[in-house]
């Protein structure tokens, strides 16, 4: 098996609209890939797909070489999801909702040790309706994973968590990469995807419209590294006239953006030489979120002019 | 289909169930609050004239005519002239529950105009004072003003009296069976029709449908609880009414086949009418449509028998009717022919209704 999940000409209508419009993507066994884009991009639908909750219109897809929607009963032997907003029967307890997973699954995980790693051991016997939410959303992770899966898909997990769980729940994504999964994460969060993933893929209007490493995706679609100094305009003025980069004012910041790394010689070099005051100074890199938003802004100003014109 | 599987889904079930004070409330404890309820409402009503079944032998002759017109002007009985046999009527009143009939005999017109005394036959039940009381009486009111007006005070008319052949039921010994109908109804469909649009907007079905669960396996664990908790209602509600207020009912082993065919009908049909609702609500309100209509007029509270006809031939088309009706011959009138056919009747809605359900009824969408 070459790939864990292999998804070729993909699309999903519901009616007139494409939900999902001919996407293609692979996610290699044992990595972790994560699947971005706004609300209403097709994220969900694919994701369902996956899951083998909704049928596809056209194109191919293969989970551990299984049709999703035909082998589901198989599949989902060997997956492991939790949804967005996880809900449960609201009078059962993690323990006995484990202990009922197990029972559908046939399988024998011991529900303290599951508990623990999701960090839900000291709410093992309350009710489901007395959880918080990032506690029911922990008891969705445990659950997804009493049928040991090779394959593990995560909907926003760390959704309405507080710092504390969501570091928690990472550590209990890393640790599923470390044993062999495979693990499928949508998130809302860019920081979240640019720490945890292997493969990022962007999508939006149904459309990838990235994909990469975090790494790669930022190299092709970031602005150049900035050199920023915490100091006064002047000092904008001072640069704008001695180097050839282009410098800007913001937040109490002077921002000179550069060609290529040898640039911050000069530009330090002429501070220096300008004997106006400054305090700190940093480089600064797009992150995957500044690429997403910039990606996804420029694409809706496309699309909302070529509307106004048709 | 893993029993395996129905039964860790069972347990769960269980569990939610028995942790819902509500639902407790409602399938154990408010059965009886109805039983207590009807039974005093009802036992205290006496006002209305008792229905005379009557038998003409001297088919439509003036004197008999006027004599049963004198009776239903006394308007303390209601003349209800029927054409059964009379040889066996005793049984037929008894298996009709009318516990009063009266038989004109043939010649009755012909002895008033010869002043030769004639007698009319009374069936009473001796179990039912008030009714027998009541009709001893106007009889021999009407038999008083027909001799002192046509033979000048000369005894012409009579009657004797006979016992009505079987026993005659109390309100509340129809109350048991109407009730255990009521409540092998309202459980299952109530909170059906609520699991099945409530877990599938929860997206609970969706979870479920990631577990090697089906379908089919949900739906016989939850028709399974509901069977559990059918019989433990069946019991609490004979207890009940044998105990607290007085019933006499036959339980037979004729009973389980009700008790077993009536949750596997209505939790389809729950869950059938939730799966074809949009919305929560929407279930909610097909719910009710589908369950107030059988709950009053299935023969739960009021005999069927007791409806205007055109109201009797709607409850012949309510699946609830045949249950009651079923359960009606086996703890009243021990008539297994027609039980059985109630039984047969039922049993073939329900694996409709389950076909139905199961089609219907869908973890995950196109």
């Amino acid at each position: 098996m070459a790939s864990a999940i292999e998804v070729d000409h993909l699309v999903k209508r519901y009616g007139e609209l494409a939900a999902v419009n001919d996407i293609e993507f692979q996610v290699a066994p044992g990595t972790v890939f994560s699947f971005l884009g706004p609300n209403g991009a097709g994220k969900t639908t694919t994701t369902e797909i996956l899951e083998g909750l909704r049928r596809a219109t056209s194109g191919t897809v293969r989970v551990l070489d299984l049709d999703p929607w035909t082998d589901a009963y198989e599949l989902h032997l060997k997956i492991g999801v939790i949804p967005q907003d996880f809900r449960f029967f609201e009078k059962i307890t993690p323990r006995e909702a484990i202990e009922y997973y197990a029972g559908l699954f046939g399988t024998h995980p011991d529900p303290a040790d599951l508990l623990r790693r999701v960090q839900l051991s000291d709410k093992a016997n309350s009710r489901f309706d007395t959880l918080s939410g990032g506690q029911k959303q922990k008891l969705g992770l445990a659950l997804a994973l009493t049928n040991d899966p090779k394959v593990c898909f995560l909907d926003e997990p760390t959704t309405g968590l507080d710092p504390t769980a969501r570091r928690g729940i990472w550590e209990v994504i890393r640790s599923l990469k470390a044993e062999g999964r495979t693990v499928f994460l949508t998130t809302h969060y860019l920081e979240e995807a640019e720490l945890l993933a292997d493969q990022v893929a962007i999508i939006h209007h149904g459309r990838i419209i990235a994909a990469g490493t975090p790494g790669e995706i930022i190299d092709q679609f970031g602005r150049p590294e900035r050199l920023s100094f915490r100091a006064p305009p002047a000092l904008a003025e001072y640069l704008r006239a001695k180097v050839d980069l282009p410098v800007s004012v913001a937040d109490g910041r002077v921002v000179v953006e550069m060609r290529e790394k040898k640039d911050a010689v000069r530009v330090i070099a002429a501070v220096d030489a300008s004997g106006l005051p400054w305090e700190t100074f940093s480089t600064v890199q797009d992150t995957l979120e500044d690429v997403f938003i910039r990606l996804v802004g420029q694409m809706d100003d496309g699309l909302l002019k070529s509307e106004a014109t048709a | 289909m893993r029993p395996k599987r129905i039964l860790a889904d069972l347990k769960v079930v269980v569990r939610s169930y028995t942790r819902n004070p509500v639902a407790l409330f409602f399938s154990l404890l408010f059965p009886i609050i109805l039983i207590g309820l009807f039974g005093l409402i009802f036992s205290a009503v006496g006002n209305s004239p008792v229905a005379v079944q009557v038998i003409n032998l001297d088919h439509g002759s003036p004197g008999s005519v006027a004599f049963l017109a004198a009776l239903n002007e006394t308007s303390v009985v209601k003349v209800n002239v029927v054409n059964w046999n009379a040889t066996n009527f005793g049984t037929l009143l008894g298996q009709n529950d009318d516990p009063v009939g009266l038989i004109i005999p043939a010649g009755f017109n012909a002895s008033l105009a010869n002043h030769r005394p004639t007698n009319v036959t009374i069936f009473i039940d001796p179990a039912d004072a008030s009714s027998s009381g009541t009709v001893v009486g106007a009889v021999q009111g009407v038999a008083s003003a027909f001799n002192l007006h046509l033979a000048n005070g000369t005894a012409v008319v009579g009657y004797t009296t006979q016992t009505v052949g079987s026993k005659v039921y109390s309100y509340i010994d129809y109350l048991i069976p109407g009730l255990i109908g009521f409540s092998i109804l309202t459980s299952p469909m109530f909170s059906m029709v609520d699991v099945a649009a409530g877990y599938r907007k929860d997206g609970i079905f969706r979870e479920l449908s990631l577990t090697p669960l089906t379908r089919s396996e949900w739906l016989t664990s939850h028709i399974l609880w509901y069977t559990v908790l059918t019989f433990i209602t069946a019991g609490i509600m004979i207890g009940a009414g044998e105990f607290l207020f007085g019933a006499t009912v036959e339980v037979t082993l004729g009973l389980i086949p009700f008790l077993l065919v009536g949750p596997l009908l209505f939790v389809s049909l729950g869950m059938l009418a939730g799966s074809v609702a949009k919305t929560p609500e929407s279930a909610a309100l097909i719910g009710n449509i589908i369950t107030f209509p059988m709950m009053f007029l299935s023969g739960t509270f009021f005999q069927v028998s007791m409806f205007p006809p055109a109201l009797q031939s709607f409850a012949r088309i309510l699946p609830l009717y045949y249950v009651i009706d079923g359960m009606n011959q086996v703890m009243l009138f021990n008539n297994s022919a027609r039980a059985l056919s109630d039984f047969l009747v039922v049993l073939g809605i329900a694996l409709v209704i389950f076909a139905l359900a199961v089609r219907f009824f869908k973890w995950r969408d196109e």
